[in-house]
Protein backbone atom coordinates (compact mmCIF):
# COMPACT_ATOMS: atom_id res chain seq x y z
CA UNK A 1 0.00 0.00 0.00
CA UNK A 2 1.58 3.77 -0.75
CA UNK A 3 2.06 5.79 2.45
CA UNK A 4 -0.56 8.79 2.14
CA UNK A 5 0.84 11.91 1.97
CA UNK A 6 -1.76 13.92 4.61
CA UNK A 7 -2.31 11.99 7.48
CA UNK A 8 -5.76 11.92 7.30
CA UNK A 9 -7.18 8.69 9.17
CA UNK A 10 -8.24 6.27 10.56
CA UNK A 11 -10.31 8.46 12.55
CA UNK A 12 -11.12 10.87 9.73
CA UNK A 13 -14.74 11.51 9.34
CA UNK A 14 -15.04 10.72 5.50
CA UNK A 15 -12.75 8.18 5.21
CA UNK A 16 -13.16 4.75 5.46
CA UNK A 17 -10.54 2.91 8.21
CA UNK A 18 -8.07 1.36 5.99
CA UNK A 19 -7.21 -2.21 7.02
CA UNK A 20 -8.84 -3.00 10.62
CA UNK A 21 -9.44 -6.42 9.87
CA UNK A 22 -8.05 -7.43 5.93
CA UNK A 23 -9.58 -10.47 4.45
CA UNK A 24 -8.15 -12.23 1.73
CA UNK A 25 -10.75 -14.02 -0.79
CA UNK A 26 -10.63 -16.67 -3.48
CA UNK A 27 -13.72 -15.64 -5.13
CA UNK A 28 -16.79 -14.81 -2.66
CA UNK A 29 -15.10 -17.25 -0.44
CA UNK A 30 -13.04 -15.74 2.55
CA UNK A 31 -9.42 -17.39 2.68
CA UNK A 32 -7.90 -15.71 5.33
CA UNK A 33 -8.49 -12.94 7.40
CA UNK A 34 -5.83 -10.95 8.99
CA UNK A 35 -6.93 -8.16 12.26
CA UNK A 36 -5.03 -4.80 13.18
CA UNK A 37 -6.51 -3.73 16.84
CA UNK A 38 -3.63 -0.79 17.65
CA UNK A 39 -5.64 2.48 16.86
CA UNK A 40 -7.48 2.17 20.02
CA UNK A 41 -4.84 1.44 22.34
CA UNK A 42 -5.21 4.20 25.70
CA UNK A 43 -2.55 2.06 27.74
CA UNK A 44 -5.01 1.35 30.54
CA UNK A 45 -3.16 -1.16 32.83
CA UNK A 46 -0.51 1.40 32.61
CA UNK A 47 -2.46 3.97 33.72
CA UNK A 48 -3.76 1.76 36.84
CA UNK A 49 -0.25 1.68 38.32
CA UNK A 50 -0.27 5.38 38.33
CA UNK A 51 -3.78 5.60 40.59
CA UNK A 52 -4.59 4.67 43.84
CA UNK A 53 -6.73 1.80 44.59
CA UNK A 54 -10.25 3.75 45.08
CA UNK A 55 -9.36 5.57 41.65
CA UNK A 56 -9.18 2.43 39.64
CA UNK A 57 -12.99 1.67 38.85
CA UNK A 58 -13.27 5.35 37.67
CA UNK A 59 -11.07 4.50 34.73
CA UNK A 60 -12.00 0.98 34.11
CA UNK A 61 -15.86 1.99 33.33
CA UNK A 62 -14.38 3.66 30.71
CA UNK A 63 -12.90 0.34 28.93
CA UNK A 64 -16.33 -0.31 27.24
CA UNK A 65 -19.62 2.37 26.87
CA UNK A 66 -21.57 -1.10 26.90
CA UNK A 67 -19.66 -3.14 29.29
CA UNK A 68 -19.40 -0.31 31.96
CA UNK A 69 -20.24 -2.28 35.38
CA UNK A 70 -18.52 -4.97 34.56
CA UNK A 71 -15.02 -4.22 34.44
CA UNK A 72 -15.15 -2.47 37.69
CA UNK A 73 -16.89 -5.09 39.24
CA UNK A 74 -14.68 -7.49 38.45
CA UNK A 75 -11.59 -5.32 39.79
CA UNK A 76 -12.88 -4.43 42.91
CA UNK A 77 -13.72 -7.93 43.26
CA UNK A 78 -10.48 -8.91 42.80
CA UNK A 79 -9.00 -5.95 45.44
CA UNK A 80 -11.83 -7.10 48.05
CA UNK A 81 -10.10 -11.03 47.75
CA UNK A 82 -6.91 -9.63 48.56
CA UNK A 83 -7.80 -7.74 51.30
CA UNK A 84 -10.15 -10.15 52.37
CA UNK A 85 -12.86 -7.54 52.47
CA UNK A 86 -16.75 -8.49 53.77
CA UNK A 87 -19.33 -6.68 51.51
CA UNK A 88 -22.28 -5.96 53.03
CA UNK A 89 -24.81 -8.12 51.49
CA UNK A 90 -27.29 -5.05 50.35
CA UNK A 91 -24.73 -4.15 48.22
CA UNK A 92 -24.11 -7.35 46.77
CA UNK A 93 -27.91 -7.05 45.53
CA UNK A 94 -27.82 -3.68 43.99
CA UNK A 95 -24.32 -5.12 42.28
CA UNK A 96 -26.80 -7.50 40.67
CA UNK A 97 -29.32 -5.40 39.83
CA UNK A 98 -27.39 -3.02 38.18
CA UNK A 99 -25.39 -5.30 36.11
CA UNK A 100 -28.29 -7.68 35.11
CA UNK A 101 -29.96 -3.83 33.62
CA UNK A 102 -26.53 -3.67 31.86
CA UNK A 103 -26.82 -6.82 30.18
CA UNK A 104 -30.37 -6.08 29.02
CA UNK A 105 -29.79 -3.14 27.19
CA UNK A 106 -26.31 -4.39 26.20
CA UNK A 107 -28.25 -7.96 24.48
CA UNK A 108 -31.16 -5.22 22.91
CA UNK A 109 -28.62 -2.99 21.64
CA UNK A 110 -26.88 -6.05 19.79
CA UNK A 111 -30.04 -7.07 18.43
CA UNK A 112 -30.66 -4.19 16.87
CA UNK A 113 -27.28 -3.83 15.08
CA UNK A 114 -27.78 -7.29 14.10
CA UNK A 115 -31.04 -6.44 12.02
CA UNK A 116 -29.48 -3.24 10.49
CA UNK A 117 -26.54 -5.41 9.01
CA UNK A 118 -29.15 -7.64 7.54
CA UNK A 119 -31.15 -5.55 6.35
CA UNK A 120 -34.23 -5.23 8.98
CA UNK A 121 -33.79 -2.27 9.90
CA UNK A 122 -37.59 -2.22 11.82
CA UNK A 123 -35.84 -4.54 14.16
CA UNK A 124 -33.17 -2.17 15.24
CA UNK A 125 -35.47 1.20 15.23
CA UNK A 126 -37.48 -1.31 17.84
CA UNK A 127 -34.78 -2.48 19.32
CA UNK A 128 -33.24 0.50 20.18
CA UNK A 129 -36.62 2.38 21.66
CA UNK A 130 -37.57 -0.36 23.81
CA UNK A 131 -33.93 -0.15 25.37
CA UNK A 132 -34.15 3.11 26.39
CA UNK A 133 -36.51 2.78 29.72
CA UNK A 134 -33.60 0.04 30.79
CA UNK A 135 -31.06 3.48 30.60
CA UNK A 136 -33.81 5.58 32.04
CA UNK A 137 -33.17 3.55 35.09
CA UNK A 138 -29.93 3.22 35.34
CA UNK A 139 -29.53 7.23 35.00
CA UNK A 140 -32.36 7.24 37.61
CA UNK A 141 -30.09 4.83 40.16
CA UNK A 142 -26.26 6.11 39.31
CA UNK A 143 -26.70 9.38 37.52
CA UNK A 144 -25.37 7.88 34.31
CA UNK A 145 -26.52 5.99 31.68
CA UNK A 146 -23.34 4.91 31.01
CA UNK A 147 -20.54 4.55 33.00
CA UNK A 148 -22.26 4.52 35.61
CA UNK A 149 -19.62 4.55 38.47
CA UNK A 150 -21.57 2.71 40.82
CA UNK A 151 -18.97 0.44 42.32
CA UNK A 152 -16.07 0.64 44.45
CA UNK A 153 -14.14 -1.26 46.77
CA UNK A 154 -16.02 -2.41 49.82
CA UNK A 155 -19.30 -2.34 48.12
CA UNK A 156 -21.74 0.32 46.17
CA UNK A 157 -21.08 3.98 45.76
CA UNK A 158 -25.01 4.65 45.42
CA UNK A 159 -27.89 3.15 46.48
CA UNK A 160 -31.60 2.17 44.96
CA UNK A 161 -34.10 4.20 46.90
CA UNK A 162 -37.21 2.76 47.94
CA UNK A 163 -39.68 4.62 44.92
CA UNK A 164 -37.53 3.63 42.65
CA UNK A 165 -38.03 -0.23 43.18
CA UNK A 166 -41.65 -0.11 41.76
CA UNK A 167 -40.58 1.51 38.74
CA UNK A 168 -38.23 -1.33 38.14
CA UNK A 169 -40.44 -4.31 38.39
CA UNK A 170 -43.22 -2.02 36.59
CA UNK A 171 -40.38 -1.57 33.51
CA UNK A 172 -39.43 -5.65 33.46
CA UNK A 173 -42.90 -6.32 33.33
CA UNK A 174 -43.22 -4.55 30.25
CA UNK A 175 -39.97 -5.46 28.52
CA UNK A 176 -40.91 -8.70 29.21
CA UNK A 177 -43.77 -8.64 27.18
CA UNK A 178 -41.76 -6.95 24.22
CA UNK A 179 -39.00 -9.27 24.54
CA UNK A 180 -41.90 -12.28 24.03
CA UNK A 181 -43.00 -10.61 21.06
CA UNK A 182 -39.33 -10.33 19.45
CA UNK A 183 -38.31 -13.74 20.14
CA UNK A 184 -41.30 -15.48 18.54
CA UNK A 185 -41.26 -13.04 15.59
CA UNK A 186 -37.58 -14.14 15.33
CA UNK A 187 -37.88 -17.77 15.88
CA UNK A 188 -40.84 -17.80 13.53
CA UNK A 189 -39.24 -15.98 10.97
CA UNK A 190 -38.06 -18.31 7.60
CA UNK A 191 -36.00 -15.44 6.39
CA UNK A 192 -33.60 -15.08 9.39
CA UNK A 193 -33.73 -18.89 9.38
CA UNK A 194 -32.12 -19.01 5.76
CA UNK A 195 -30.09 -16.21 6.62
CA UNK A 196 -28.78 -17.05 9.94
CA UNK A 197 -28.48 -20.72 10.33
CA UNK A 198 -25.34 -22.77 9.17
CA UNK A 199 -23.56 -19.40 8.88
CA UNK A 200 -20.64 -18.15 10.71
CA UNK A 201 -20.40 -22.08 12.07
CA UNK A 202 -17.76 -22.11 15.66
CA UNK A 203 -17.41 -25.52 16.85
CA UNK A 204 -17.33 -26.59 20.53
CA UNK A 205 -13.60 -28.05 19.77
CA UNK A 206 -12.22 -24.58 17.99
CA UNK A 207 -13.97 -22.32 20.34
CA UNK A 208 -12.30 -24.29 23.64
CA UNK A 209 -8.69 -23.63 21.65
CA UNK A 210 -9.70 -20.30 21.46
CA UNK A 211 -10.56 -19.80 24.97
CA UNK A 212 -13.70 -17.89 24.10
CA UNK A 213 -16.27 -16.62 26.60
CA UNK A 214 -19.83 -15.93 27.46
CA UNK A 215 -22.87 -15.96 24.66
CA UNK A 216 -20.36 -16.76 22.22
CA UNK A 217 -19.52 -20.01 23.97
CA UNK A 218 -22.49 -20.55 24.94
CA UNK A 219 -24.15 -20.89 21.30
CA UNK A 220 -21.44 -23.22 20.64
CA UNK A 221 -22.59 -25.92 23.28
CA UNK A 222 -19.89 -24.81 26.05
CA UNK A 223 -22.07 -24.50 29.06
CA UNK A 224 -19.75 -21.45 31.08
CA UNK A 225 -21.20 -18.69 33.00
CA UNK A 226 -19.03 -16.90 35.69
CA UNK A 227 -22.75 -16.04 37.20
CA UNK A 228 -22.92 -20.08 38.21
CA UNK A 229 -19.39 -21.25 38.14
CA UNK A 230 -18.09 -18.88 40.17
CA UNK A 231 -20.87 -17.23 41.80
CA UNK A 232 -20.15 -13.56 42.64
CA UNK A 233 -22.70 -10.46 44.07
CA UNK A 234 -26.46 -12.37 44.80
CA UNK A 235 -26.42 -14.36 41.72
CA UNK A 236 -26.04 -17.86 44.01
CA UNK A 237 -29.36 -16.43 45.65
CA UNK A 238 -31.31 -16.12 42.61
CA UNK A 239 -33.25 -19.05 40.44
CA UNK A 240 -31.91 -18.35 36.87
CA UNK A 241 -30.94 -20.89 33.89
CA UNK A 242 -27.78 -20.69 31.67
CA UNK A 243 -28.98 -20.66 28.43
CA UNK A 244 -26.70 -22.53 25.83
CA UNK A 245 -27.44 -23.83 22.23
CA UNK A 246 -25.69 -26.60 20.38
CA UNK A 247 -25.51 -25.49 16.76
CA UNK A 248 -22.42 -22.69 17.15
CA UNK A 249 -23.96 -20.52 13.66
CA UNK A 250 -25.23 -16.65 14.08
CA UNK A 251 -28.62 -18.09 14.65
CA UNK A 252 -27.84 -19.71 18.00
CA UNK A 253 -25.96 -17.00 19.28
CA UNK A 254 -29.23 -14.63 18.54
CA UNK A 255 -31.50 -17.05 20.72
CA UNK A 256 -28.97 -17.09 23.22
CA UNK A 257 -28.64 -13.80 23.90
CA UNK A 258 -32.73 -12.94 23.24
CA UNK A 259 -33.50 -15.83 25.47
CA UNK A 260 -30.75 -14.25 28.11
CA UNK A 261 -32.56 -10.95 28.50
CA UNK A 262 -35.42 -13.07 29.75
CA UNK A 263 -33.52 -14.43 32.54
CA UNK A 264 -32.46 -11.45 33.29
CA UNK A 265 -35.38 -9.83 34.22
CA UNK A 266 -35.63 -12.78 36.56
CA UNK A 267 -33.06 -12.06 38.26
CA UNK A 268 -33.66 -8.74 38.39
CA UNK A 269 -37.22 -9.20 40.01
CA UNK A 270 -35.87 -11.25 42.59
CA UNK A 271 -32.97 -9.23 43.37
CA UNK A 272 -35.25 -6.33 44.03
CA UNK A 273 -38.28 -8.39 45.98
CA UNK A 274 -35.11 -9.83 48.26
CA UNK A 275 -33.26 -6.66 48.46
CA UNK A 276 -31.99 -7.02 51.91
CA UNK A 277 -31.81 -3.51 54.50
CA UNK A 278 -28.16 -2.18 55.83
CA UNK A 279 -25.36 -0.75 54.61
CA UNK A 280 -24.13 -0.10 50.86
CA UNK A 281 -20.21 -0.25 51.62
CA UNK A 282 -17.90 -2.02 54.24
CA UNK A 283 -14.86 0.41 54.92
CA UNK A 284 -11.69 -0.40 53.43
CA UNK A 285 -8.48 0.66 55.45
CA UNK A 286 -5.32 -0.97 53.40
CA UNK A 287 -4.68 -2.79 50.62
CA UNK A 288 -1.96 -5.76 52.14
CA UNK A 289 0.74 -7.44 49.78
CA UNK A 290 -0.40 -9.81 48.00
CA UNK A 291 -2.03 -10.91 44.33
CA UNK A 292 -5.35 -11.88 43.76
CA UNK A 293 -7.92 -12.48 40.35
CA UNK A 294 -11.53 -11.09 39.81
CA UNK A 295 -13.80 -11.81 37.49
CA UNK A 296 -17.55 -11.66 36.36
CA UNK A 297 -19.84 -12.22 33.50
CA UNK A 298 -20.35 -9.18 30.89
CA UNK A 299 -22.75 -8.91 28.47
CA UNK A 300 -20.04 -10.48 26.00
CA UNK A 301 -19.01 -12.79 28.52
CA UNK A 302 -15.95 -13.66 31.14
CA UNK A 303 -14.11 -9.76 32.19
CA UNK A 304 -11.31 -10.82 34.15
CA UNK A 305 -8.90 -8.59 36.53
CA UNK A 306 -5.41 -9.84 37.99
CA UNK A 307 -4.38 -6.95 40.73
CA UNK A 308 -0.80 -7.14 42.68
CA UNK A 309 -0.31 -5.30 45.66
CA UNK A 310 2.61 -4.80 47.30
CA UNK A 311 1.15 -3.29 50.66
CA UNK A 312 1.49 0.71 49.14
CA UNK A 313 -1.76 2.28 47.71
CA UNK A 314 -1.44 1.66 44.00
CA UNK A 315 -1.30 -1.43 41.84
CA UNK A 316 1.72 -2.57 41.05
CA UNK A 317 0.28 -4.82 38.13
CA UNK A 318 -3.16 -4.38 37.05
CA UNK A 319 -3.95 -7.28 34.28
CA UNK A 320 -7.61 -6.49 32.34
CA UNK A 321 -8.75 -9.24 30.16
CA UNK A 322 -12.08 -8.26 28.38
CA UNK A 323 -14.09 -10.55 26.78
CA UNK A 324 -14.00 -9.57 23.38
CA UNK A 325 -10.10 -10.19 23.55
CA UNK A 326 -10.21 -13.64 23.34
CA UNK A 327 -13.64 -13.65 21.31
CA UNK A 328 -12.60 -12.14 18.31
CA UNK A 329 -9.63 -13.63 17.12
CA UNK A 330 -12.26 -16.45 17.24
CA UNK A 331 -14.06 -14.90 14.00
CA UNK A 332 -10.85 -16.92 12.17
CA UNK A 333 -12.07 -19.78 12.98
CA UNK A 334 -15.76 -18.94 12.12
CA UNK A 335 -15.36 -17.20 8.99
CA UNK A 336 -12.54 -18.94 6.47
CA UNK A 337 -14.13 -20.42 4.20
CA UNK A 338 -17.76 -18.58 4.33
CA UNK A 339 -19.18 -16.17 1.79
CA UNK A 340 -18.19 -12.32 2.04
CA UNK A 341 -21.32 -11.28 2.19
CA UNK A 342 -21.73 -13.30 5.47
CA UNK A 343 -18.78 -11.57 7.26
CA UNK A 344 -20.58 -8.49 8.45
CA UNK A 345 -22.71 -10.64 10.39
CA UNK A 346 -20.71 -13.07 11.52
CA UNK A 347 -18.45 -10.73 13.37
CA UNK A 348 -21.83 -8.92 14.60
CA UNK A 349 -22.43 -12.69 16.21
CA UNK A 350 -19.15 -12.13 18.45
CA UNK A 351 -20.41 -8.63 19.64
CA UNK A 352 -17.29 -6.91 19.93
CA UNK A 353 -17.71 -3.09 20.02
CA UNK A 354 -19.56 -1.36 16.80
CA UNK A 355 -16.73 0.51 16.11
CA UNK A 356 -14.94 -2.63 15.53
CA UNK A 357 -17.06 -3.91 13.45
CA UNK A 358 -17.02 -1.11 11.30
CA UNK A 359 -13.74 -1.50 10.46
CA UNK A 360 -13.51 -4.41 7.24
CA UNK A 361 -12.41 -4.70 4.14
CA UNK A 362 -11.78 -7.25 1.60
CA UNK A 363 -8.24 -6.94 -0.29
CA UNK A 364 -6.80 -8.64 -2.85
CA UNK A 365 -3.43 -10.33 -2.35
CA UNK A 366 -2.10 -7.36 -3.68
CA UNK A 367 -3.54 -5.20 -0.53
CA UNK A 368 -5.75 -3.47 -3.24
CA UNK A 369 -9.05 -2.93 -1.45
CA UNK A 370 -11.74 -4.59 -3.32
CA UNK A 371 -15.08 -4.57 -0.70
CA UNK A 372 -14.83 -1.64 1.65
CA UNK A 373 -17.17 -1.86 4.73
CA UNK A 374 -19.85 0.21 2.79
CA UNK A 375 -19.79 -2.36 0.03
CA UNK A 376 -19.69 -5.49 2.60
CA UNK A 377 -23.08 -3.99 4.10
CA UNK A 378 -24.72 -3.65 0.70
CA UNK A 379 -23.52 -7.40 0.00
CA UNK A 380 -25.30 -8.41 3.55
CA UNK A 381 -28.10 -6.91 2.56
CA UNK A 382 -28.97 -7.87 -0.90
CA UNK A 383 -28.16 -11.33 0.26
CA UNK A 384 -31.22 -10.73 2.18
CA UNK A 385 -33.16 -9.12 0.55
CA UNK A 386 -32.83 -11.91 -2.45
CA UNK A 387 -33.73 -14.39 0.08
CA UNK A 388 -36.82 -12.02 0.79
CA UNK A 389 -37.71 -12.82 -2.71
CA UNK A 390 -37.60 -16.82 -2.89
CA UNK A 391 -38.61 -17.62 -0.13
CA UNK A 392 -41.79 -15.11 -0.34
CA UNK A 393 -42.22 -14.51 3.46
CA UNK A 394 -43.47 -10.92 4.62
CA UNK A 395 -40.94 -9.21 6.55
CA UNK A 396 -40.99 -9.13 10.55
CA UNK A 397 -44.23 -7.14 11.21
CA UNK A 398 -43.51 -6.16 14.67
CA UNK A 399 -46.76 -3.88 16.55
CA UNK A 400 -46.41 -0.99 18.46
CA UNK A 401 -43.71 0.58 16.76
CA UNK B 1 -13.70 -34.19 39.51
CA UNK B 2 -14.29 -32.55 42.41
CA UNK B 3 -11.97 -29.88 44.26
CA UNK B 4 -10.05 -32.68 46.10
CA UNK B 5 -9.80 -34.60 42.73
CA UNK B 6 -8.74 -31.41 41.59
CA UNK B 7 -6.12 -30.73 43.89
CA UNK B 8 -4.73 -34.11 43.70
CA UNK B 9 -4.69 -33.69 39.77
CA UNK B 10 -2.31 -30.32 40.21
CA UNK B 11 -0.17 -31.93 42.88
CA UNK B 12 1.15 -34.64 40.45
CA UNK B 13 3.11 -32.54 38.47
CA UNK B 14 4.81 -31.20 41.63
CA UNK B 15 8.76 -32.27 41.14
CA UNK B 16 8.47 -29.62 38.44
CA UNK B 17 7.08 -26.75 40.32
CA UNK B 18 8.78 -24.17 43.14
CA UNK B 19 5.36 -23.17 44.37
CA UNK B 20 2.44 -24.24 45.48
CA UNK B 21 -0.33 -21.90 47.33
CA UNK B 22 -4.09 -22.14 47.98
CA UNK B 23 -4.85 -19.22 49.95
CA UNK B 24 -8.33 -20.04 49.07
CA UNK B 25 -10.31 -23.21 48.57
CA UNK B 26 -10.54 -22.00 44.89
CA UNK B 27 -8.01 -20.31 44.31
CA UNK B 28 -4.43 -21.95 43.90
CA UNK B 29 -1.06 -20.35 42.41
CA UNK B 30 1.92 -23.19 41.04
CA UNK B 31 5.45 -21.38 40.56
CA UNK B 32 7.46 -23.13 38.04
CA UNK B 33 10.74 -21.76 36.34
CA UNK B 34 10.46 -20.89 32.92
CA UNK B 35 11.58 -23.53 31.09
CA UNK B 36 8.82 -26.22 32.43
CA UNK B 37 6.38 -23.77 31.48
CA UNK B 38 5.28 -25.26 28.14
CA UNK B 39 5.05 -28.98 29.46
CA UNK B 40 2.95 -27.73 32.84
CA UNK B 41 0.79 -25.94 30.45
CA UNK B 42 -0.13 -28.39 28.35
CA UNK B 43 -0.60 -30.64 31.18
CA UNK B 44 -2.90 -28.04 32.73
CA UNK B 45 -5.23 -27.21 29.38
CA UNK B 46 -4.95 -31.20 28.16
CA UNK B 47 -4.43 -33.50 30.59
CA UNK B 48 -6.50 -32.16 33.97
CA UNK B 49 -8.12 -30.48 31.61
CA UNK B 50 -8.22 -26.26 32.60
CA UNK B 51 -10.14 -23.53 30.56
CA UNK B 52 -7.50 -21.07 29.82
CA UNK B 53 -8.15 -17.34 30.23
CA UNK B 54 -5.74 -14.99 29.90
CA UNK B 55 -1.87 -14.87 30.12
CA UNK B 56 -0.29 -11.59 32.49
CA UNK B 57 3.24 -10.49 32.14
CA UNK B 58 4.46 -8.43 34.78
CA UNK B 59 8.07 -7.03 35.34
CA UNK B 60 8.85 -8.31 38.60
CA UNK B 61 12.70 -6.23 39.13
CA UNK B 62 14.72 -9.19 39.74
CA UNK B 63 13.01 -11.45 37.43
CA UNK B 64 10.37 -11.21 34.88
CA UNK B 65 6.85 -13.64 35.13
CA UNK B 66 4.17 -14.78 32.98
CA UNK B 67 1.18 -16.06 34.68
CA UNK B 68 -1.17 -18.10 33.10
CA UNK B 69 -4.27 -18.26 34.49
CA UNK B 70 -6.59 -21.01 34.02
CA UNK B 71 -10.53 -21.79 35.14
CA UNK B 72 -12.17 -24.96 36.55
CA UNK B 73 -16.05 -24.08 36.03
CA UNK B 74 -17.41 -26.87 37.86
CA UNK B 75 -16.05 -26.03 41.43
CA UNK B 76 -15.23 -22.29 40.20
CA UNK B 77 -11.51 -22.49 40.81
CA UNK B 78 -8.77 -20.26 39.71
CA UNK B 79 -5.53 -21.50 39.10
CA UNK B 80 -2.03 -19.46 37.78
CA UNK B 81 0.73 -21.18 36.95
CA UNK B 82 3.61 -18.50 37.40
CA UNK B 83 6.39 -18.83 35.06
CA UNK B 84 9.60 -17.26 36.50
CA UNK B 85 12.12 -15.74 33.87
CA UNK B 86 15.39 -15.48 35.45
CA UNK B 87 17.21 -13.82 32.44
CA UNK B 88 16.43 -10.11 32.81
CA UNK B 89 18.50 -9.28 29.79
CA UNK B 90 17.17 -11.52 27.04
CA UNK B 91 13.89 -12.78 28.39
CA UNK B 92 12.27 -15.50 26.75
CA UNK B 93 10.05 -18.09 27.33
CA UNK B 94 8.57 -20.83 24.70
CA UNK B 95 5.13 -20.05 23.11
CA UNK B 96 1.85 -22.28 23.84
CA UNK B 97 0.84 -21.82 20.45
CA UNK B 98 1.22 -25.00 18.73
CA UNK B 99 -1.69 -26.05 21.24
CA UNK B 100 -3.47 -23.11 21.89
CA UNK B 101 -4.21 -21.08 19.47
CA UNK B 102 -6.23 -18.47 21.83
CA UNK B 103 -1.52 -17.75 22.99
CA UNK B 104 -1.55 -16.05 19.23
CA UNK B 105 -2.57 -12.55 20.19
CA UNK B 106 -2.08 -13.12 23.78
CA UNK B 107 1.97 -13.40 23.74
CA UNK B 108 2.30 -11.12 21.05
CA UNK B 109 0.54 -8.30 23.69
CA UNK B 110 3.25 -9.83 26.02
CA UNK B 111 5.71 -9.40 23.67
CA UNK B 112 4.42 -5.84 22.67
CA UNK B 113 4.55 -4.03 25.88
CA UNK B 114 7.12 -5.83 27.83
CA UNK B 115 9.72 -6.99 25.39
CA UNK B 116 9.59 -10.78 26.26
CA UNK B 117 10.49 -13.49 23.40
CA UNK B 118 8.33 -16.55 23.01
CA UNK B 119 10.14 -18.88 21.15
CA UNK B 120 8.79 -20.44 18.19
CA UNK B 121 5.63 -18.08 18.16
CA UNK B 122 4.27 -17.92 14.10
CA UNK B 123 4.31 -14.33 14.17
CA UNK B 124 5.33 -11.63 16.76
CA UNK B 125 4.30 -8.81 15.17
CA UNK B 126 3.21 -5.68 17.12
CA UNK B 127 -0.56 -6.45 18.00
CA UNK B 128 -1.54 -3.01 20.00
CA UNK B 129 1.29 -0.44 20.25
CA UNK B 130 1.51 1.61 16.85
CA UNK B 131 3.70 0.66 14.23
CA UNK B 132 6.11 3.32 14.79
CA UNK B 133 6.04 3.21 18.36
CA UNK B 134 10.16 2.80 19.29
CA UNK B 135 12.05 -0.50 18.65
CA UNK B 136 13.46 -1.35 22.52
CA UNK B 137 10.69 1.20 24.39
CA UNK B 138 8.35 -1.37 26.97
CA UNK B 139 5.86 0.41 28.05
CA UNK B 140 4.87 -2.26 30.99
CA UNK B 141 8.72 -2.27 32.25
CA UNK B 142 9.59 -0.67 35.61
CA UNK B 143 11.56 2.46 34.77
CA UNK B 144 9.37 2.83 31.71
CA UNK B 145 8.29 6.52 31.33
CA UNK B 146 4.33 6.95 32.36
Amino acid sequence: MNKPVLAVGPFHPLQEEMEFYQLTVDGETVVDIDMRISYNHRGIEGVSETLQFDQVPFLVSRICGICSASHPLAYVQAVEELADVKVPERALYVRTIINELERIHSHILWAGLAGHFIGYDTVFMWAWKYREPVLDLLEEITGNRNNYGNVKVGGCREDIPDEVKPKILKEMDKLEKKMNMLIKAVLDDPVLHARLKGVGVLTKEDGIKYAITGPTARASDIAIDVRRDDPYAAYADCDWNVITQPEGDVFAKVVVRLLEVLEAVKIIRQAVKKLPGGPIAAEVKEIPPGEAVGHAEAPRGETFHYVRSDGGNRPVRHKVRAPSFVNVPSFRASCIGGDIADVTITLAAVDPCYSCTERLAVVDSHGGVLHDYESLMRLSREKTAKMVKEIGAPELKLEDF
Amino acid sequence: MNQQELNDNLLKIKDKLIGFEQVRDNRITLTCEAENSYALNKYLFEDVPLRFVIATGIDAEHSFEVLYHYAYDQTGCMVTLKAVIRDRQNPAIESLTPFLPAAEWIEREIHDILGIDFKNHPDLRRLVLSDDWPEGVYPLRKGSPK
